[in-house]
């Protein structure tokens, strides 16, 4: 489903609904899937189909580690900080990303691909030390595997499947 | 081994279809229900069976569902919380991936028993894969008539919805969930008597997802039988463990409700990584505390753990050895809590960044006698916060300032972490070995 069919389709919901606002997160997220990000146009498109003023959901579109109101890249990588992972090498794995990757974190590489973005316990702390790129978990991590699963996004353009359980 | 009720057939990463979940019992429970139970009589067997809400609270499930009144108004919501954002757990993950059918009928059955008309998934944007299963599960529920319109022919109808969240710690708490629902920006409520005027000022129940998934597994073979599975008599049934941290089998596991620690960590986590001793635990995530060697075969479940002034929480059982340096390990959660506070109330918006610039210090080795008065007393002010979320996260504080004074101190006369730990990753990789 493309997200412009997944923004008629919140419309209708919308349409059906006594309370369009349940749906302001999943609005918020599509508009922010169409764009890459959500944009100052999207969050107005947004706020007029739920019928409401836009800073009503800047609000929280401000308030949620998930949605995005700057620019990032095609992949958004979430390095768990939680506390399970922090006692496996979370910082290593930071570091490490921040190296292979020549950005600091809250950066973007320069091909507009990759975006490191630290995050709160990603519940996956069998795993540690584990992070999120687009939805899909990896996890415990090595520097091999960073790299790998790096590689694989440069190549394939999408998360792989299967890492997620 | 114990009897298995929620991950009986559970495969890690593979998701029981419902055929499966058919073939093995799964929906009877609703039918007969549907067809032979009242309201009423499900709501006393689920007080029978000793069943405690496993979000972190432990209150009565069938109590709480029995607050609603009978004449309250429709319609009635059921909110399945499957927020799980408190570090180190990840039961409802596990629970949802392997075994989503067990979880909608559950919260069928909850809907019927406060005659609600519909329930919510809540879930958090990390576990989107999770969220799409759920979906598929309702989707084939609806299908196969267990939800919708006149479910089965009874006349009772009931949907669900999965609900995505933002992503922040404060949508676990139950009021906040509701205003984050109803898309605004969440924050603790507690006008709300989420009862009588809950989501959209509607009686609503919030249960964890946990929780709920029991319920079908009551109904089928009685609350006497629940009630032996729990190594306690006053809390039913068994309870899903997550374990993390210096372990060498890190996992969700469902064992009876008090089971003691030493065999949690033992026999089902395998026992401590090679080369690392127990030297403390979070018995129920980020908001509980530190827990010594002292208690190492304490019975893990509610009432045990307030005893002894700690909480069972989520059931999430963290394991520290003796290298891990629990200064910086507090500094994390404190650092996670203050970054998570929904800002909202004074104790908890300026408090926490307080404790953690006090912890960053001694850590980094800048640390003074004077800062321990101070640590204390902040630690005590959190209990002016308006939620408990606040309260919780001083818990580990708490637990460090009167468990591990010696650690403290060590930090501040060495001028610097003086444990062996560096967490850095050892040369070739992770896993083989303790990773200190």
């Amino acid at each position: 489903m493309t997200s412009e069919d997944r923004i008629r389709g919140l419309q209708k919901q919308i349409a059906g609904t006594d309370h369009a606002r349940e749906l302001a997160i999943d609005v918020l997220f599509a508009f922010q899937e169409r764009d890459g990000y959500l944009t100052d146009d999207g969050l107005r498109e947004a706020a007029q189909l739920l019928g409401v003023d836009p800073m009503e959901l800047e609000e929280i579109a401000t308030f949620y580690d998930f949605i995005y109101r700057e620019p990032v890249g095609r992949f958004v990588i979430h390095v768990c900080d939680g506390l399970t992972c922090w006692m496996f090498g979370q910082e290593s794995v930071t570091d490490y990303l921040c190296h292979r990757l020549e950005i600091a974190v809250g950066e973007t590489t320069r091909d507009g691909l990759f975006t490191l973005l630290p995050t709160a316990c990603i519940g996956h702390c069998d795993r540690a030390p584990a992070m999120l790129i687009n939805g899909v978990a990896y996890g415990p991590l090595t520097p091999e595997k960073i790299d790998s699963i790096l590689n694989n996004l440069r190549t394939a353009g999408s998360p792989a499947d299967g890492e997620t359980g | 081994m114990s009897e298995l009720v929620l991950l009986k057939n559970s495969q890690p990463g593979e998701t029981i279809s419902f055929e499966e979940y058919r073939r093995d019992g799964g929906y009877e429970a609703l039918a007969r229900v549907l067809r032979e139970w009242s309201p009423t009589e499900l709501r006393q067997v689920i007080i029978d069976s000793g069943l405690c809400g496993r979000g972190g609270a432990g209150f009565p499930t069938g109590r709480k569902w029995d607050g609603i009144r009978e004449d309250a108004p429709f319609p009635r919501y059921i909110l399945a919380n499957g927020d799980e954002m408190e570090p180190g757990t990840f039961k409802d993950r596990f629970l949802i991936q392997t075994n989503p059918h067990t979880v909608i009928e559950g919260i069928i059955l909850a809907g019927y028993a406060v005659s609600a008309q519909k329930g919510i998934e809540f879930i958090r944007p990390s576990y989107e894969t999770q969220a799409r299963v759920m979906e598929q599960a309702v989707k084939e529920a609806r299908q196969t008539g267990y939800l919708g319109k006149n479910i089965l022919g009874s006349g009772f109808d009931f949907d669900i919805e999965v609900h995505r969240s933002g992503g922040r710690y404060i949508c676990g708490e139950a009021s906040a969930q509701v205003t984050a629902i109803q898309g605004m920006r969440p924050h603790p409520d507690k006008t709300f008597h989420m009862v009588q005027h809950g989501l959209w000022g509607q009686p609503t129940i919030v249960n964890n997802v946990e929780t709920l998934a029991f319920v079908p597994h009551i109904v089928r073979k009685g609350a006497a039988w629940f009630k032996s599975l729990s190594q306690t008599t006053r809390e039913g049934g068994t309870k899903l463990y997550c374990v993390s941290g210096k372990v060498r089998k890190p996992g969700c596991y469902e064992a009876p409700m008090g089971t003691p620690l030493s065999e949690i960590i033992e026999s089902h986590a395998g026992g401590m990584l090679p080369g690392c001793t127990f030297k403390a635990c979070l018995p129920g995530g980020a908001s509980s505390g530190f827990m010594t060697k002292e208690h190492y075969d304490i019975p893990m479940d509610f009432d045990s753990l307030k005893a002894i002034g700690n909480r069972l929480g989520t059931g999430a059982v963290i394991i520290f050895d003796q290298q891990t340096c629990l200064v910086g390990a507090t500094l994390n959660l404190i650092a996670y809590f203050a970054r998570e506070s929904c800002g909202f109330c004074t104790p908890c918006r300026e408090g926490l960044p307080y404790l953690r610039d006090l912890l960053h210090r001694i850590e980094g080795g800048e640390g003074e006698e004077s800062f321990i008065p101070m640590l204390e007393d902040m630690t005590r002010f959190m209990t002016h916060a308006y939620c408990a979320f606040a309260r919780g996260a001083a818990a580990p504080v708490h637990a460090l300032l009167n468990a591990f004074p010696d650690e403290i101190d060590a930090h501040i006369s060495r001028k610097g972490c003086p444990c062996a730990s560096t967490r850095s990753w050892p040369v070739g990789g992770i896993g083989e070995s303790c990773r200190n």
